[in-house]
């Protein structure tokens, strides 16, 4: 971006560096290698994110004294609370990615094509999640939902607190989408051809903004997956949850369960950065 | 259908105003609900966040002024009893470390990996690991540390066989200490994934200015990348800071809820496992969405700073 305004602003300055045309924009200076302090920071950096890793990863095969094998995932696999528990959580995954495309999708549509007056309120709507902590939501949710019974004793319930952890996300994601998409054009062609709100949002603006909602499928199914706080307070016995009950008997097949769920994570976020290239609108899950 | 051509030249008219789009074809009727579809669907969307995300926030709010015979500050001021007041604390504490570890580690690597001379396979590896270590988080990532560095971890048992035993000199992956080692697994990425853009926003021509006027590295970082950065660093930092304040999973699968943040504090009135008053659990969180309003109110004022020097 600033590349081609710069560019654009000094022409001589572009002719000058047209020679290897320097692509990825430099922070700064003109060095061609890294320094030894560069190295350094990278060294470290691996060692930090890698050795728990690694561990992990060791600590998973170790049977006691010097044994190791393969018997903490044959145990992890054979627990049925592996399964129920990691359908339960994708299960809940997939009930929060349709609100979010029931309530939050049309919505910001509409806000977009009709009230842009609106859109302040619900850039702060979507900021709430993060000033309301997970636990103090939970703690509002059951004071003041105390029935009825069909709501709030079943799993399901869990998808109202999700819906509003991965607004954040969802919100920036389908943001980004929308104010790249020219709603408003697409809309107005759409309608002189007769369409109705129907076609006009299933046929033209949701394949349009196909790469926004995958972000946004992906980042909810990655947030939603790893969930404890909701789960473990309101005793559902989700995936987190089961791996946090395994903990507390079985350590090496926690640790076999931590590197199942780094993965998961890594297969996840690997979609969103492919499908998303520039809008990795990825902060934070819950913590 | 037959309208089409019809429909299409009122068009504009049409969007002129705030009047509706018309179905082509239908009538009154079809015309009217044409135009209540989107608006029933931003209600429906105001009307769900204001049931389960206004309501009992404000639910919480209230049960904290109130007593048994009325309003009553006592459940606000029983925060500062040494055991909530110990609580926040920490909780601060907790949060401001990781954050300020995010902050140096996130923008170190960062800087790194947009240098000129940085090769792009660590730049995308860098990138690809951060959104997955940004998201990995909570129960998992306690259990690798735990594997790591924890009483019979990998890592401590190693340093005890050469002479260096973490736990006899103080450390423990169970204070506040261990978790914002632990913490910096997320917050690292999450403020690599925030400065990036701002980073890489700093104009060559800037850099070459400064030069051209005799600065050197050091000054030109001191006298213009710094002050240029400060506002996203500090977007950044207040962002880490509340991902930290309020995080529950990771500490709790750590020290199996045995340490005193508010969070933990809140879940052990939620679960009853602590003979107190419900109002203490919501005085709880109304100081932690207090404490978290100031933190997005001083976020906003500096977003606004930030957003100058971008496009």
């Amino acid at each position: 971006m600033s590349a081609t305004i710069a560019a654009a602003a000094e022409p001589e300055a572009k002719l000058a560096a047209n020679a290897p045309a320097p692509r990825p924009r430099p922070a700064h200076g003109a060095r061609t290698r890294l320094s030894a302090f560069n190295w350094v920071v990278i060294a470290l950096a691996a060692a930090y994110f890698l050795v728990p890793l690694i561990m992990t990863g060791i600590f998973s095969f170790w049977e006691g004294g010097n044994r190791y094998g393969f018997s903490a995932y044959i145990a992890m696999l054979s627990t049925p609370g592996f399964w129920t528990s990691l359908f339960l959580s994708v299960r809940l995954a997939i009930e929060t990615i349709i609100l979010s495309f029931a309530l939050l999708v049309p919505a910001m549509i509409f806000v977009h094509l009709k009230a842009p007056k609106l859109k302040p309120l619900f850039e702060f709507i979507s900021n709430l999640p993060f000033v309301i902590p997970a636990i103090a939501l939970i703690d509002g949710l059951t004071t003041l939902y105390t029935g009825p019974s069909w709501l709030i004793s079943t799993p399901n319930y869990l998808v109202i607190p999700y819906f509003f952890l991965a607004l954040p996300y969802a919100y920036r994601s389908l943001e980004v989408g929308l104010t790249t998409l020219d709603v408003q054009t697409l809309t107005e062609a759409g309608q002189s051809l007769g369409a109705g709100w129907g076609e006009i949002i299933f046929y033209l603006l949701l394949p349009n903004l196909r790469t926004a909602l995958i972000g946004a499928v992906l980042l909810i199914l990655t947030t939603v997956i790893g969930e404890f706080t909701f789960a473990s307070v309101l005793l559902f016995h989700t995936f987190a949850v089961f791996i946090n009950d395994t903990g507390q008997n079985a350590i090496t097949e926690a640790a076999a369960l931590s590197l199942f769920a780094f993965l998961l994570t890594w297969l996840l976020m690997l979609g969103v950065l492919l499908t998303g290239r520039k809008n990795a609108a990825t902060v934070g899950g819950a913590h | 259908m037959s309208q089409t051509g019809q429909t299409a030249s009122s068009a504009p008219t049409t969007f002129g105003g705030a009047s509706a789009p018309r179905s082509a074809g239908s009538g009154g009727f079809g015309a009217l609900v044409g135009r209540a579809i989107p608006w029933f669907f931003v209600v429906l969307f105001l009307v769900f966040v204001l049931a389960f995300l206004i309501a009992p926030t404000l639910v919480l709010v209230v049960k904290t002024f109130t007593g048994d015979h009325g309003f009553t500050l006592s459940y606000l001021t029983g925060l500062w009893d040494y055991q909530y007041r110990i609580a926040f604390q920490n909780s601060i504490i907790l949060g401001l470390a990781s954050a300020f570890t995010g902050l140096i580690g996130g923008f170190f690597i960062a800087y790194t990996s947009l240098q000129p001379g940085a090769p792009a396979w660590l730049r995308s590896i860098i990138t690809s690991f951060a959104a997955v270590a940004a998201n990995f988080a909570g129960v998992p990532l306690a259990f690798a540390f735990i594997s790591t560095l924890g009483s019979l971890g990998f890592v401590t048992i190693m340093l005890k066989h050469i002479g260096v035993d973490i736990y006899a000199m103080g450390f423990s992956l169970y204070s506040l200490t261990g978790m914002t080692v632990t913490f910096a697994y997320f917050q690292i990425p999450l403020m690599l994934i925030i400065i990036t853009p701002a980073i890489q926003g700093l104009r060559l021509q800037w850099r070459e200015a400064s030069e051209g006027l005799g600065a050197t590295s050091w000054q030109y970082w001191r006298l213009v990348g710094l002050p240029i950065l400060t506002p996203s660093l500090l977007g950044g930092f207040l962002l880490l800071f509340g991902s930290a304040f309020s995080a529950y999973a990771t500490p709790y699968a750590l020290t199996d809820g045995n340490i005193a943040l508010v969070t933990i504090d809140i879940s052990n009135v939620l679960s009853g496992n602590v003979m107190s008053d419900p109002q203490v659990g919501a005085a709880l969180s109304t100081g932690m969405i207090l404490v978290m309003t100031v933190v997005l109110a001083i976020y906003s004022i500096v977003s606004r700073y930030s957003a100058r020097w971008r496009r």
